[in-house]
């Protein structure tokens, strides 16, 4: 997709496999069977914690990079 | 003399570039662009008596072989050539399908792009011959093709001497050596240094030009894709919970929330517990709308794409992204968020 000209954010756990395979834009995510969840917060915890990591996709898909490039979540703002 | 019918695309057809990508099928008597030099090459025993192109957007969409088909028997081919496509992902993809469509109706075909085409395992039974990576080497790669065509239009197959790449049909040989003698072989190759030497090639993963950036999320149409295999409860399209080899589209127009009980995954990589609890583990509707609606992102796209990534071939999964790239071009998606499991 990213080949094809479309800008998109990989929201996934295996960050590393995601920067081998030349994924150009990562946010790691904090388990393999709920990219954008976290069953062990709350029900308002886990949905804030949802919005920060489609924020920083969209921070992602906005920003120039030249090869694989992790673009983490603060995680000190919860 | 032989008739050679050239399938190309709507950037080498000089019809421009992602501007006119698409444009939908049309062809022309004679040789267009770099079928020109590839006439040349074959010399005075054949003539390229069409040309037929597509725009690769259009090309990579579902619904456009039949029309591609009917241009191309309309030109009574005893060949049809298709490419070079070197690494371009649709353009690649509809010239290995075209060449598979022929080959299925028993006319001689090759098809030309680079070995890392992510199109190359759509051509089925159809031989492929390597190009080079880029449009520059563009000399080299109707050299290897034209010598190819005579090949098969003399009714030969093509060998990896003569270039061929992608899937070559397994066939059953006698070996002087038993399966020990050439393992311990290899052994002792590797031990002697050689790297590359092996009876089964594994998959490259190649090297991906990030796409430039979307000027400003507030204003642009912004897709949600995934391969958690989040799907409407009941499974209506039966999408497989591994070894996928399709993709598929669920709307989201006048949804809000992605309900647990409506929506399930299927992805048989995992455990499905958490997303079954709340799908917006697998897909973050529920975010995206309220981000939406306070206007961070332009527009949300009207449908989601999914399918299952669980031991997905990488020659399938390379397919998705060309066809979901494509589709998602056609509609003006400018940026997408891919949630992985």
């Amino acid at each position: 997709m990213e080949r094809a000209g479309i800008p998109t954010a990989l929201l996934c756990n295996l960050t590393s496999i995601a920067e081998r395979v030349g994924a150009p834009r990562i946010v790691p995510t904090r388990g393999i069977p709920y990219p954008t969840g976290d069953p062990s917060l709350g029900a308002e915890a886990e949905r804030a914690w949802r919005r920060r990591l489609v924020e920083r996709g969209l921070e992602a898909v906005a920003t120039a990079v030249h090869k694989p490039t992790v673009f983490p979540v603060d995680q000190e703002s919860e | 003399m032989t008739r050679v019918v050239h399938y190309i695309n709507q950037f080498f057809a000089g019809l421009g570039g992602e501007d006119t990508a698409t444009v939908p099928p049309a062809s022309k008597e004679g040789a267009v662009g770099p079928g020109r030099k590839l006439a040349q090459l074959l010399g005075d025993d054949y003539e390229i008596v069409a040309t037929v192109w597509c725009g690769d957007d259009h090309a990579a969409g579902p619904e456009v072989m039949d029309d591609l088909l009917a241009l191309v028997r309309a030109a009574e081919p005893d060949v049809v050539v298709t490419g070079p496509a070197f690494t371009s992902g649709r353009y690649g993809l509809a010239c290995a399908r075209v060449a598979a469509a022929v080959a299925a109706e028993g006319i001689a075909v090759v098809a030309c792009m680079h070995p890392d085409n992510p199109g190359i395992d759509e051509a089925g039974t159809a031989p492929v011959v390597a190009s080079g990576e880029v449009a520059r080497q563009m000399g080299p790669s109707l050299e290897t093709l034209a010598a190819a065509v005579r090949k098969v239009a003399a009714g030969e197959s093509l060998t990896a001497d003569d270039g061929r790449v992608g899937k070559i049909p397994r066939r059953n040989v006698t070996v002087d050596q038993t399966s020990a003698e050439r393992a311990v072989a290899l052994v002792l190759a590797r031990l002697g240094g050689d790297r590359e030497a092996t009876e089964v090639p594994l998959p490259r993963f190649d090297q991906v030009t990030p796409a430039q950036p979307v000027a400003d999320v507030t204003t642009a149409l912004i897709a949600l894709v995934t391969e958690g295999a989040l799907v409407p409860d009941a499974n209506p399209d039966s999408l497989e919970s591994a070894r996928a080899t399709r993709w598929l589209r669920y709307s989201l127009d006048g949804r809000d929330v992605l309900p647990a009980g409506e929506f399930r995954s299927v992805h048989g990589g995992f455990s499905t517990v958490w997303a079954n609890e709340d799908p917006h583990r697998i897909v973050p509707l529920d975010v995206a709308r309220q981000l939406e609606g306070e206007g961070a992102i332009g527009t949300l796209h009207g449908e989601y794409l999914v399918t299952a990534g669980n031991g997905t071939s990488v020659g399938n999964a390379r397919r998705f992204g060309v066809e979901w790239a494509a589709d998602l071009r056609r509609q003006g998606v400018q940026a997408a968020l891919l949630t992985a499991t």
